[in-house]
Parts: C-alpha cells; sequence; structure tokens
C-alpha cells in the first residue's frame, strides 16, 4: 500500500510534508496558508477572498499575464479556495512540471504584486462570484446552515458580502497579505511522483526568509437562532439541516463519521432509502460530515417540491433521531467496504492526496497514512458506533428552508 | 497496458484496455441509445429508463441491486447523453465478476408498475430542480434552436408535461427496441481479467436476443437564430451560443479541441483575457461537443444583466478577429501543453479511462492509447487549425440568452 510519509519542518515554521506515489505520471501540491475567513476584519468579511484574487494578479517578477501563462505552460490544473481557516492554492501536473510549478505558485503567496490598477477587475470578479451563488438556491441554503451551525466567525461564508466587498480598499488588502500570509501554520503538502531530496531543498529556498508576527484567534460570538426560513419563490424548497458532531482530532471521531456513512453514502443508505427510493420524494438527499479544528458537524441536503417538503423534512429529521437506536452490523459492512475501496483508489490521485495529507497535518499535527486508515476501520466495531450514538444521539437541530412557505419544526427537535 | 477485445455470438462486444498495474477497475456497458432516438411522444423515456434500470430485475429487488452494489464498496452510477446511457462502476479488482455481473442483470430490468410510478415522481423533482437553477438547461433550448427538428435537438430530460405523460408500456417497448446485444459494449479499464469477463458476459449476456434497434444517421442541418427567454427568478444572465463543428467520426476533431482551449479555456483563452480577468464576466468557456454525423461547438458565458448585451458584442469582436487573423505560434504550444497534461492526469484513473476508451470504441469503434491521443495532439500545425476554423466557423451560430432580462438586441 502506501509508502512512508516524509516530512520536515522549516526554521521558519512552515511545514513540509509530502506522500510518494512513484506509481503515478503526475505530481500534485496544496499549499494551506493560515489566512481564512474567519481572521477577515469583522466589518470586511470576504477579505481573505479578494487577497487571493488578487495575488494572481501578478506575483515575483511575472505580470498578470505571465503568471498565468506560465502555469498553463506547465500544464497546471489550478485551484485556489478560502474556507474558515485557511487559504488555499493547490495544482496538479505531469511530475517533471512539479517544482517548476510551485516555484511560480509560492510567488503568489510571498511576493504578490497586488497592483491597485487591477483592483476594480478583481473586486468584479469576487463580486461575480456572489451572483452566481443567488442561482445556486442549494448552495445558499447551505451557506446559512453553516453560518448558523458554527458560532461566528467560523461560520461566516468565505465570499464575503457585497457591501463589505465593494468597501474594500487595496491598503486593506495589502495590509490582509502582510498580516496573515505567514510560515508559521503554513503547510505544503506534496503528493505523487517526487524526487524526495529535490523537493525539500527547493522548498527550502524558496519559503528561506519567510518571516512571521503572531497572529491572534479571532473572538467568538453567538452565530444566531437555530431556525430560519429564507423566503423565496422557488419550484422546490430548499431544506438544510446540522447538528454539531466532534472535531476530526477526537478519539470519537471514526465513531461519529462511521453513523454519518450509514446515514448517506451509497444508494442503500438509510437518507437514500428512506427519502428517495421508497417515497420518491426528492432527487438528491445526502448528509456530510464537516471539520474545524475545534469543531465537528454533520450537514444535510434535501430539496424538494414545494408541497411535498415537509413530508421531506419530517423524513429526514426522523431518520436523524433514529440513528441514536444505533445501526447494525450489516450497514457497517457496507461502510467498510465502501471505505476500503474509496481509500485504495485515493492512491490513484495525486490531487485527492495532496489535499488529504495537508488536512491531515493541520488537524492532527501529522499524516495518518492510508494503511492507518485502512486499519482505524477495520477495527471499528458496531458496538463502539453505538455506544457513541447512545451517549451522543443527534440533536440541537439548526434547520434552514428556502422557499415559497416555512415548514413547521418536527416533533421531538427544540 | 494491452488493448482486447471479442464479439458475442449475438454481437454484444467486449473491450478492455487492461493495465496489470492498476490498483482498481472501471466497467461500464454503455447502450447506443439515448435522446436522438425517442420519437416526440418518448421525450425524456432514455433518461427515465436509466433510472428505472436500478429498480430491480425477475431476482432482485431495488434494495437488492443498492445493497449489492454497495457491499462491494463499488462506485457506480449511469447517465444518459444524446446518444447514449452509460452504466458503470469502479471497483477492486477481487469483485470485477461481480459488478459485473449485477450490471448485466440490471440490463434486463423488470420495469414495474408501481416502481414506474415512484421514480417518475423523482424526475419531476431532478425537472424542477433545475427549474430553480437557471443555467441548466438552457444548453438543450439552445440546441434546439440549432438543429430544429433534427433529433440532436431533442432534450435529455424531457420536461415536466412530457415525463408526466410517459407510461410504463411506452417504455418496455423502447427498452425491447433499444437494449438489444448488437447495440451495446461492455467495457473495461484498469487492472481487468479479461479472459474471465469474456467468460462471465458470455454466461450472463450470451442469451440475449438481437433487436432491430440501430440508428439511422442524418446530418443536421445548423440554423442559426437568436432568443432571448425571460427568466425574472435568475440573477445572472446566461448567454449560449451554438456552432456547427467537426463530427464524432471527424479527424479535425483534436484541431477542434486545440481550438476550443485557445478561444475558450477556463483559463489563459483569449476569452478569460477578454471577459473573465478584468470582471466583465462570472465565467466564460467554449467547448467542443462530438456525435455522430455532426458536432457542436458551445460558447457560455454568464453575468450581470447589465453587462450582457456588451459582452455579446465583445464575444462577436473576439471571433471575428480569430476568424480575420488566426492564431500565433505560442497559442498553439500553450494550448498543446495544456491539453497533453489533462490528457495525462485523467488518463491516470481507470475511472477516467473508461469514458475514453467506451466513447472512441462506441463511437468509432478504435481503440486509442493515452500515447496516441498525445502523438495527435503534437502532430497538429498552424495550418490544421485554420484549416478547421474556415470549415466550422464559430460565428456561423445559434444564440440564446435566459436571465432577468426581458429583451436583449444583439449588436451587429
Amino acid at each position: 500500500m502506501s509508502e512512508s510519509i516524509q516530512c520536515e519542518t522549516l526554521a521558519t515554521g512552515l511545514v513540509l510534508v509530502a506522500e510518494p506515489m512513484p506509481w503515478l505520471e503526475s505530481a500534485a501540491f496544496t499549499i494551506l496558508i493560515p489566512a481564512g475567513s474567519a481572521y477577515d476584519p469583522e466589518q470586511l468579511p470576504g477579505l481573505s477572498s479578494f487577497t487571493c484574487e488578487m495575488a494572481l494578479r501578478g506575483a515575483g517578477d511575472r505580470d498578470s499575464r505571465q503568471f498565468i501563462s506560465d502555469l498553463d505552460n506547465l500544464g497546471v490544473e489550478r485551484g485556489e479556495s478560502v474556507s474558515a481557516a485557511h487559504t488555499s492554492y493547490s495544482g496538479a501536473t505531469v511530475a517533471k512540471n512539479l517544482l517548476p510549478a510551485l516555484k511560480i505558485v509560492s510567488d503568489a503567496v510571498l511576493r504578490p504584486h497586488l497592483p491597485e490598477d487591477q483592483l476594480e477587475s478583481g473586486r468584479q470578479v469576487v463580486l461575480n462570484e456572489l451572483a452566481a451563488v443567488e442561482d445556486e438556491p442549494s448552495q445558499k441554503v447551505m451557506r446559512e446552515l453553516r453560518r448558523r451551525l458554527y458560532p461566528h466567525p467560523w461560520g461566516r461564508p468565505s465570499q464575503g458580502e457585497v457591501a463589505a466587498i465593494q468597501r474594500i480598499s487595496i491598503d486593506d488588502i495589502c495590509g490582509q497579505h502582510t498580516r496573515l500570509y505567514r510560515p508559521t501554520g503554513a503547510i505544503v503538502a506534496v503528493a505523487g511522483k517526487f524526487d524526495w531530496n529535490a523537493l525539500r531543498e527547493t522548498v527550502a529556498l524558496i519559503f528561506d526568509d519567510w518571516q512571521s508576527d503572531d497572529v491572534p484567534e479571532p473572538g467568538e460570538s453567538d452565530a444566531g437562532p437555530p431556525l430560519a426560513h429564507l423566503p423565496e419563490e422557488t419550484h422546490q424548497t430548499q431544506i438544510a439541516v446540522g447538528y454539531p458532531s466532534v472535531p476530526y482530532r477526537h478519539e470519537d471521531y471514526f465513531r461519529a463519521w462511521g453513523a454519518v456513512g450509514v446515514l448517506s453514502g451509497g444508494m442503500s443508505s438509510r437518507l437514500f432509502t428512506e427519502v428517495r427510493e421508497k417515497r420518491g420524494l426528492c432527487y438528491s438527499v445526502a448528509a456530510s460530515y464537516h471539520t474545524l479544528r475545534h469543531r465537528g458537524s454533520v450537514m444535510c441536503y434535501s430539496g424538494t417540491s414545494n408541497d411535498r417538503a415537509q413530508q421531506t423534512l419530517d423524513v429526514l429529521v426522523g431518520e436523524l433521531q433514529r440513528l441514536a437506536e444505533g445501526i447494525e452490523d450489516f450497514e457497517l459492512q457496507r461502510l467498510k467496504a465502501r471505505i476500503k475501496s474509496a481509500l485504495v483508489m485515493q492512491q490513484e490521485s495525486s490531487s485527492a492526496r495532496s489535499g488529504a495529507i495537508a488536512r491531515d497535518w493541520y488537524h492532527l499535527g501529522r499524516v495518518r497514512t492510508l494503511d492507518e486508515l485502512g486499519g482505524k476501520i477495520d477495527a471499528l466495531s458496531r458496538e463502539e458506533i453505538n455506544d457513541y450514538l447512545r451517549d451522543h444521539p443527534p440533536a440541537e437541530f439548526t434547520i434552514v428552508t428556502l422557499g415559497p412557505q416555512p415548514l413547521e419544526v418536527p416533533s421531538g427537535v427544540s | 497496458m494491452e488493448f482486447r477485445e471479442h464479439r458475442l455470438e449475438n454481437g454484444l462486444q467486449i473491450v478492455a484496455e487492461v493495465n496489470p498495474q492498476a490498483h482498481s477497475l472501471a466497467v461500464g456497458f454503455f447502450v447506443e441509445t439515448g435522446a436522438r432516438d425517442e420519437a416526440p411522444a418518448e421525450a425524456g423515456l432514455s433518461h427515465f429508463l436509466e433510472h428505472m434500470m436500478f429498480k430491480g430485475t425477475p431476482t432482485r429487488s431495488a434494495a437488492d441491486v443498492n445493497r449489492e452494489f454497495d457491499e462491494m464498496g463499488a462506485h457506480y452510477n449511469a447517465f444518459t447523453s444524446e446518444e447514449n446511457t452509460v452504466y458503470y462502476a469502479a471497483v477492486l479488482p477481487e469483485f470485477q465478476q461481480q459488478a459485473v455481473g449485477l450490471l448485466g442483470d440490471i440490463l434486463r430490468p423488470s420495469l414495474r408498475g408501481e416502481d414506474f410510478d415512484t421514480e417518475k415522481q423523482v424526475i419531476l423533482e431532478e425537472i424542477q430542480m433545475y427549474e430553480d437553477q437557471p443555467p441548466f438547461c438552457a444548453d438543450e433550448k439552445c440546441k434546439a434552436m440549432l438543429f430544429g427538428a433534427h433529433p440532436l435537438g431533442n432534450s435529455v430530460l424531457g420536461t415536466g408535461d412530457s415525463v408526466s405523460a410517459l407510461t410504463v408500456e411506452a417504455m418496455r417497448n423502447y427498452w425491447t427496441r433499444r437494449y438489444g446485444p448488437q447495440d451495446i459494449a461492455l467495457v473495461a479499464t484498469g487492472n481487468v481479467d479479461f479472459d474471465a469477463l469474456v467468460k462471465l458476459a458470455e454466461s450472463v449476456c450470451g442469451g440475449w436476443e438481437r433487436q432491430d434497434g440501430g440508428r439511422t444517421v442524418v446530418k443536421a442541418e445548423a440554423q442559426p437564430g437568436f432568443a432571448c427567454v425571460h427568466k425574472p427568478s435568475a440573477t445572472q444572465e446566461y448567454l449560449l451560443q451554438m456552432a456547427p463543428a467537426p463530427a464524432a467520426e471527424d479527424t479535425d476533431r483534436y484541431a477542434a479541441k486545440l481550438l476550443t482551449t485557445i478561444l475558450g479555456d477556463d483559463t489563459g483563452s483569449r476569452l478569460y483575457w477578454e471577459l473573465v480577468d478584468p470582471g466583465l464576466a462570472e465565467h466564460a468557456s467554449v467547448a467542443h461537443y462530438d456525435y455522430q454525423g455532426t458536432g457542436l461547438y458551445m460558447t457560455y458565458v454568464s453575468c450581470a444583466p447589465q453587462d450582457a448585451a456588451q459582452n455579446l458584442e465583445r464575444l462577436g469582436d473576439t471571433l471575428a478577429d480569430l476568424e480575420a487573423h488566426g492564431i500565433t505560434d505560442e497559442e498553439l504550444a500553450l494550448a498543446k501543453n495544456k491539453v497533453s497534461s489533462r490528457v495525462v492526469l485523467s488518463g491516470e484513473r481507470p475511472r477516467g479511462r473508461l469514458f475514453t476508451v467506451g466513447t472512441n470504441w462506441t463511437q468509432r469503434q478504435e481503440y486509442r492509447s493515452v500515447r496516441d491521443d498525445l502523438d495527435a495532439v503534437a502532430a497538429l500545425t498552424r495550418d490544421d487549425l485554420m484549416a478547421v476554423l474556415a470549415k466550422f466557423p464559430f460565428s456561423k451560430s445559434a444564440t440564446l440568452a435566459i436571465g432577468p432580462l426581458a429583451d436583449l438586441v444583439p449588436q451587429g
């Protein structure tokens, strides 16, 4: 199975972690910078997203066009994203282009031009992304669920708000970059076909003189009421239900996560069977586990015709409550089969692994190999999952709906 | 990497790209039927049938089918297009026979009346879901404009009305007509045991009876046009432009792929610099779709409604400039680098290869390795691209706008 994980902490505090996958033709990298949206100033939500957008508009000795075009010429499949905790710059390409690609992308992190003459273009890009979500009702409802599920600012949408984006100046962006783009807490993760010695020398050289100041953790405040309805004249009512769970680093994580896998995953899972297969109530219904460093949650989604939305919500919440009664052995066996196959297939994707080992390092300060994960999954027993569910039944629901009419809160939900 | 093929006596074809180094394998039944094979009263039937295939057989209930896939830990699904319906699963090598046995069995479905009624609700929900997402189905509307009454203008999903009117008898007839073994290919990629695969296919599919099936390919006549669909609930305006392009059997399709990369790739293309980088559009891209007998270019732009008219003009200017002045050597080299890298990346997974190998086989009866595709891309010259551009200009198009604008006057 997977080979040993390599890792090294540079003097500046930056961590390089790498997983060799020599059977692949590709290599992928993920650079996590501790500049997530939770660190945006209170009055400027969206500043991290805007800063990320601006960082690509020229860096090091390349202008905006040269920057994009050099990466394109290296065949790099790029991706940037901002979560509550991080801004992430990632890419995948054929193995021989890994180091040149990493050098160019690191310029966006270390030496972005943040050009004032492109501020309005960048602003428009961020505003366009916000407008696009308005035409995606499922995204809208899940965004609102997350906002109410975690204490502020951890659930705040990373894309920000229109009014704040309109206020942001080039000084705000330069200030955000200076304050948050720093080696302490930064992680460079690489997976695929590479030479470890060449990689560590390159990374050490690139990030050599990066300076760091301490950044305080944001203060937390109440996220607002757990029940909300967003009125909108849509064909379907969007339903989002969430409840707290343990974070990834918690000793109960695999039990909590296993229970979610019984709820949702394959087509024989409980939600798909009860909501879609037996009753034909919807096209999509799903539950997924989500984690921050110190908190986790389970988020469920369904969208259905307005006249059947109440029944869908009732059946969905009923299934969440029934989970407290425990799971069956056959459900655990299917879950294990699915996960075992997913772990093996992760070895066929350098980008999937580079993202996974970067997140592992952030949450655990180390990386779980696929072998170790496989062992944990094998060892899971029905009894321990059921003990966990008995002690921590799904409760404290947050429910957000979007559609023409609000729904009744199902019985047993306070 | 080794290519293998075999044909059963009843006409069912079996092809595989065998890679003993792979960790997994992917397998799929590619059925040559889709929206273009539907009579007007059957609109949406191919896709509805695809859902019904998971509802059980004489020996399995719907719950059995789902359970058995999940017990293998399979990543499985199905999709329907204008000309294909594909049922596939990615599994670990030890589950090859079980996965093929199950996929093969569900292709001979019971099509029970009460399952049909329940699943119809799910399809209607799917249609409702897209109604709330304005860009969805805009491509089907634009395609219908471009191709008029030609079957390639048919909608895959159908409409609420057409799906509501479908009967289980019509579905049974369609299935009998369209799911004969001579119109089905069993395709596998990755760590495949080919001899075992053939043996199993013989026992699972060998008894399937030939049907008339088939498809008469009539060349589509493209009609330029313009329409603005008013969707007051939308926030953005969506602009679609479609123009004829090389067909599936046309070797010009590689040049077409490079042209769309130069013009409308989602990073570093002409439209990217013209519309996306300055923030004038949220998204701008051009893609090439190839069908039997016909192909099309689809340009897709989403933007703020107040920018739509000007963006349409900028799009027109960009196309006119491309057709008048051609492309540069730098653009060609950049497009080759991008496309080649993507061919390698997507070819790493058996799941990624399955659709490439399956499409090559069902559309052209040919096998092409990753190397073959890389060589074909590398050999193209500027003249090749310019010749294809002259044959299939992007500007000869049908345009559809959908969004909050009640009216949008095209310039020029």
